[in-house]
């Protein structure tokens, strides 16, 4: 897949050589300040991107632009437009009401909009949509879980912070889980998204809970806390930590074989790179864009470990 | 500090002794409430685990108690833990290689986060005495400073410690001594320390005397700002002590370490009696606060009886009753 779109870009760059001048792409990309793992990894992508996008397209220009709140990501899309002068904005939303309206101002005056990740909460002001797959995450989680457990066993599950994308990881994995009665959903607790909390929560499920089979951590972070509560408390019966997102680390311990981390569901930064790329390539061929366009969660096992480990990466 | 006249004293002082007595009352009821709902709560494993968690922000709690008491505040206690622990973790990574991945590396780490904690405390108390900015705004300030070096040095990631350190530094905070984890000791010694510092010395009673009336304290010929600055450089410290435990815990600093260790320092020295205004306070009372705080989220994640999503109701709840039951302290 990855392939053809690097093929589909190169074409587009050949055309677009013909087309050179005519047509100049001033690309905004907005997204959140780096302030944990994954947008770290967002950060870094639209970088690295940046760069490519620049060397594959002589003439088009990324501006790439982070905020620390919604209110300032407003900001930002409105000096974009206004004095940036762009036509093309890849933005992925702090939170999506509050930025509906200036996205869709932007969109009025003419700008392309592909949104990342979070919709709006209108779908008119965008013109393309590229997002991660929340319910893949929890489908392909507690597919993975279940099959690991033969069907059966106990588990418990650690939440991130009470939003929709966390909502939507959660039911679709209960809702796989229905299908297995004999696979008992001991709890569920909030741990935030970070590793603090999913130490503090695994300790208490521990002491709680006598048997356990296995944990779904639902994020990286939180899985870290949740192996170092559990090495202090000296459980066995743990057969093994799911976690989700993809960093390093993690990918790392599964590609080295390790024992309670057995895999991995990835739900990638990486996404905003397949956003600028194909948003640039859909401005410079003139051709439409495929919308919406879902990167899939996919789950990470040994064998194919290396394909999604990026040691540069900070997440 | 002033001397009442006599018959009106008598009553209230009653009372106030009594009244004392509030945020541990409320800490008995909410451990036999714990017991009943799920009877592991009394497990020494699970009591320890609650202990060992509030000595982050106990420790810290207890220098918070004398910048309150002298009428200060500081809000980047949090921000600067994350900072201290991130620079301390790349110092050891980066010292590894010349002095060895052993307790040398790990002591001169340990050295440094002090000294930083210290070097932040005389920053925001002169800056607050000398420079006549309010303490709120000072440290305001440096929240959003610390936290965004922290986030600058890891860009957004961890900072992890290196394998062979971490197996090392590990037992300052997985060891026990006696049988009782290492942090526990280290927060009983830190509160004692505290109290005696606070109670039985000139410097303690200085410290109370400028919270309860400044001018006055002036007068009576106190180094006023001398003393101020040190309640900012003790908090630093304690900060220090309280990253060199947070550390080992996971080997790592990420901006969320951390978060939000200012509000519940600051809820613990209330919710224990002192008051916000400064002028007095206890050890005892904000180390039970301290408690108190971890104690809710430990008997909730212990129960499933509540909604999760109702979780901080129940926190507010609790610290709101806390505060009811010792209610006319001023």
């Amino acid at each position: 897949m990855r392939g053809l779109l690097r093929g589909l870009v190169m074409i587009g760059a050949l055309l677009m050589m013909a087309a050179f001048a005519q047509n100049k792409v001033v690309m905004g990309v907005s997204i959140p300040a780096a302030d944990h793992g994954w947008t770290a990894g967002i950060v870094y992508w639209a970088n690295q991107t940046k760069g490519e996008l620049e060397k594959k397209y002589p003439g088009i220009q990324v501006i790439v632009k982070t905020a620390k709140d919604a209110a300032e990501q407003a900001n930002q899309i409105q000096d974009l437009v206004t004095v940036n002068k762009i036509n093309t904005l890849v933005i992925l939303p702090y939170e999506s009401a509050p930025l509906t309206k200036p996205v869709a101002a932007a969109k009025a005056k003419g700008v392309f909009v592909t949104v990342v990740d979070r919709g709006l909460t209108d779908p008119g002001a965008q013109d393309a949509y590229v997002a991660g797959d929340n319910p893949g995450l929890g489908r392909v989680s507690a597919e993975y879980v279940a099959k690991q457990l033969g069907g059966k066993g106990n588990i418990v599950v650690l939440r991130g912070i009470p939003t929709v994308i966390d909502n939507q990881r959660y039911d679709a994995f209960m809702e796989v889980m229905k299908k297995y009665p004999n696979i008992k959903v001991l709890d569920q607790k909030y741990a935030n998204w970070n590793r603090d909390d999913g130490f503090k929560v695994m300790q208490d499920f521990l002491t709680r809970f006598k048997q356990i089979d296995a944990v779904w951590a639902q994020d990286d972070d939180i899985a870290v806390g949740v192996l170092r509560a559990m090495d202090e408390a000296k459980r066995t019966d743990i057969k093994f930590v799911l976690g989700g997102a993809g960093m390093k680390e993690m990918i790392k311990k599964v590609m080295d074989g390790d024992k309670l981390i057995t895999a991995d569901v990835t739900y990638p930064p990486r996404m905003i790179q397949d956003a600028m790329m194909l948003t640039a390539e859909a401005r410079v061929t003139g051709k439409p864009m495929k919308t919406p366009t879902i990167i899939p969660s996919v789950l990470v096992t040994k064998e194919n470990a290396k394909d999604y480990y990026f040691p540069d990466s900070p997440f | 500090m002033l001397q009442p006249e006599k018959p009106v004293a008598e009553k209230p002082r009653a009372r106030l002794n009594l009244l004392g007595w509030g945020p541990l009352m409320g800490l008995i009821l909410l451990c036999i409430a714990a017991t009943l709902l799920n009877p592991s709560f009394l497990s020494l494993d699970n009591l320890f685990n609650v202990l060992t968690r509030t000595a982050f922000t106990g420790i810290i709690a207890v220098g918070m108690t004398f910048v309150i008491i002298s009428g200060g505040i500081d809000l980047s206690v949090g921000s600067m833990a994350a900072l201290i622990a991130g620079t301390m973790i790349l110092a050891m990574n980066a010292l590894e290689p010349r002095l060895g991945g052993g307790t040398l590396t790990v002591l001169v780490g340990m050295l440094l986060a002090v000294g930083l904690g210290a070097l932040f405390g005389l920053l925001h108390g002169l800056t607050i005495t000398k420079g006549r900015i309010e303490p709120f705004i000072v440290t305001l300030g440096t929240l959003g400073i610390f936290r965004a070096f922290l986030t600058y040095l890891s860009q957004g990631g961890a900072i992890t410690l290196e394998q062979s350190l971490s197996d090392h530094y590990s037992p300052v905070y997985y060891g026990a001594f006696l049988g009782v984890p290492v942090p526990i000791w280290v927060f009983l010694a830190v509160a004692l320390l505290g109290g005696l510092v606070l109670n039985r010395t000139r410097f303690g009673r200085y410290v109370q005397a400028i919270g309860s009336n400044e001018q006055v304290a002036r007068y009576a010929a106190i180094k006023v700002d001398n003393i101020k600055i040190l309640t900012y450089v003790i908090l630093g410290v304690c900060v220090a002590v309280a990253t060199i435990l947070y550390v080992p815990r996971l080997g790592s600093a990420t901006p969320s370490t951390g978060l939000l260790w200012e509000l519940e320092t600051i809820a613990a020295v209330i919710i224990g009696g002192t008051s916000l205004r400064g002028g007095s306070g206890r050890i005892t009372g904000t180390v039970i606060g301290a408690i108190l705080l971890s104690t809710i989220g430990n008997v909730l994640n212990l129960t499933s009886i509540i909604s999760v999503y109702l979780n901080a109701a129940v926190q507010g709840i609790v610290i709101i009753i806390v505060a009811f039951l010792q209610r006319g302290r001023r």
